[in-house]
């Protein structure tokens, strides 16, 4: 990650040890450290199962509902982080009332939620010029910044990731198995509904969280791709899952480090790593499926090409071999 | 009602020593509700344990709404339903579900592995320790137990790479051994040939026969046609017309039976290899890959 960043020529003395030193001599830069670090391991587990039971859709409407949220924070004189959380729940709330909307449905719902988007998105905007101070807060707030993270911030921060990440572990099995197969997981007594709902409330806390240092448009480049890139390296969960956070705190800690140096919006190095990470991991994935192709023959990373025929054969000597 | 039982003959189970006397799964004069239209009423039906059974019907007859009665998801809107001699649903643990369905999501990065296991422990909160069988003896058996049932259905060589990947035949061995992993009394399998090329189908019927007669389970098998599972049968639930009818094929999938049961003539030729072939059902078998509605 940080090699990558020769081509940016950042004003770096290279010796990057001092360099870090320097970073955390501030206050400021350690409570953004901190906040990104919270940050990401929240948005990396809950962005786990949200990639999982394709729910980036909703993931991403809760995170922009919380815009006008933190932006009526701020006009009441409130701090943003209470309105970014108060609003996001509140919206995965009223998700989880509508029949169906548990995030699948792309067809009905979509045009329902472009709408609800579009309107938090006005009445955000709205809510910054009655405020009346810069277009900057507005930029913050929708792409993200990580100055001014003040330490109470960062303890909230910390008891809503620590809340959500305990609750996660507690329904984590139930909550693979209800998001993999709903109709066996209800049989076997899962609470599929309840389950459901709660997740939506874990992921609004978490799209809540990442807003804070992403701003709302930009919450995919933690929740969403950090997961989608390990996912695609391993179909392991615990390994999968554990990729996931690592991949989300090197984005985190390298964009705030670059940041710190350059005079470029946070957002933008935040979503620019997770890009390159889910392309390198995607080429990674064909190049590696094309050598093991090479080697011995089609294997099996395009569906059923290698153990569609031998298994229907091995299938018919099962069925001849059977009374 | 209009429903017509055949004679309650021996199964083929029992006569062989194999099957209990006391029926696993019982329905008297049952009947089942959608909304406001009666699917089916006066169904009587008695499964002894180690039977192996079909569900046989015209679409949309509610040959899934029996399958989820069975679980106690759907109440009875008349008549009573035990199963193990409970009520529905209070013996869910006992049964090894497989609903009707397509096929994973070909992005879905999960093992098949991941899949079977969590028929064994995917209700059970929090989250799994990595590494527990080193020092767990309760998760290497559970280990152990998963890699038995996968090798059951011949899995081996394709459990540990992504399911969506997984071809139809593939998913549903797994999806077999998902549902027979935690060791139930009772298989219920809804269309679970459906969407499988004939090798495929004549495969997965007799591995399901294999696992009625070798681990004792009983089977309860929703199907579209008769003729791949036919010759592994004790008994079958015809539904039709509102009502149904049991008893071993020979039996109910006749000329007479049929015609009595849907109440206009039917036929049923029997081609010179074994296949049944009903001809003149008001509703016509769906072809295949087609799907009802529950």
């Amino acid at each position: 990650m940080i090699a990558s960043s020769g081509d940016l020529n950042p004003p770096l003395t290279w010796d990057l040890l001092a360099d870090a030193r320097e970073l955390f001599a501030f206050p400021f830069m350690v409570n953004a450290v901190q906040a990104g670090t919270i940050v990401a391991v929240l948005a990396g587990l809950v962005g786990w199962f949200m990639v999982l039971r394709r729910q980036s859709f909703t993931g991403h409407t809760v995170a922009v509902v919380g815009f006008p949220g933190a932006a009526g924070a701020v006009l009441v004189g409130v701090s943003a982080t209470y309105g970014y959380f108060a609003f996001a729940i509140a919206a995965a709330l009223m998700i989880a009332l509508v029949p169906n909307a548990g995030g699948r449905g792309y067809s009905e719902e979509s045009a329902v939620t472009g709408t609800v988007q579009a309107a938090a998105l006005a009445t955000g905007f709205l809510f910054v010029n009655l405020y009346g101070g810069f277009m900057g807060s507005a930029n913050a707030l929708l792409f993200g910044s990580f100055l001014g993270i003040t330490t109470g911030q960062v303890q909230l921060l910390l008891v809503v990731a620590a809340v959500t990440v305990l609750l996660l572990t507690l329904i984590g099995r139930p909550l693979l198995f209800a998001s993999v197969d709903p109709a066996v997981a209800k049989a076997r007594g899962v609470p599929v509904r309840a389950l459901s709902v709660t997740f939506l409330v874990l992921l609004a806390a978490a799209a809540a969280g990442v807003a804070q240092i992403t701003g709302s448009l930009l919450v995919f480049a933690l929740l969403v791709v950090p997961a989608a890139t390990a996912q695609s390296l391993t179909a392991r969960p615990a390994v999968s899952m554990a990729l996931t956070v690592v991949i989300a705190l090197a984005i985190t800690w390298s964009a705030l480090f670059l940041a710190y140096y350059q005079p470029y919006p946070i957002g933008f190095f935040v979503t620019t790593f997770a890009f390159a990470a889910y392309l390198t991991a995607t080429a990674w994935r064909h190049t590696r499926a094309r050598l093991a192709r090479r080697h011995h023959g089609p294997t099996g990373n395009a569906p059923g090409d290698r153990s569609g025929p031998r298994s229907s054969q091995s299938a018919l000597l099962d069925a001849a071999g059977t009374p | 009602m209009n429903s017509v039982t055949t004679q309650e003959s021996p199964p083929v189970a029992a006569a062989d020593g194999r099957g209990q006397q006391t029926p696993l799964v019982e329905f008297r004069g049952a009947g089942v509700r959608v909304g406001q239209r009666t699917l089916w009423s006066g169904v009587d039906i008695a499964i002894r344990a180690g039977e192996f059974v079909a569900v046989l019907g015209p679409n949309g007859v509610g040959k899934s709404t029996l399958v989820k009665a069975v679980l106690g998801l759907l109440p009875l809107a008349a008549g009573t339903l035990t199963v193990a001699g409970r009520r529905p649903g209070a013996a869910n643990e006992t049964i090894g579900y497989l609903p009707q369905r397509r096929s994973f999501d070909p992005q879905l990065r999960i093992r098949g592995v991941d899949v079977v296991r969590l028929g064994l422990d995917g209700a059970r909160w929090g989250v799994p320790l990595p590494g527990a069988h080193r020092f767990s003896a309760r998760a290497r058996a559970e280990q152990a137990r998963v890699a038995e049932v996968i090798g059951l259905v011949g899995a081996d060589t394709y459990a540990d790479r992504p399911i969506g990947q997984l071809s139809g035949g593939e998913q549903q061995r797994l999806l077999i051994a998902q549902a027979l992993v935690s060791g139930p009394r009772l298989l219920l399998l809804d269309e679970p040939l459906d969407s499988l090329d004939l090798p495929n189908q004549a495969a997965v019927a007799a591995l399901v026969s294999r696992i009625c007669r070798q681990e004792g389970v009983t089977v309860m098998m929703v199907a579209h046609d008769v003729n791949p599972i036919l010759s592994y049968l004790d008994r079958v639930v015809y539904i039709a017309s509102g009502g149904a009818a049991a008893g071993p094929p020979s039996e109910v999938i006749t000329s007479a039976t049929l015609s009595r049961l849907y109440g206009t003539p039917i036929e049923v030729l029997s081609t010179s290899d074994g296949r049944l072939v009903v001809v003149g059902q008001p509703e016509a078998p769906a072809h295949h890959g087609d799907r009802h509605q529950p």
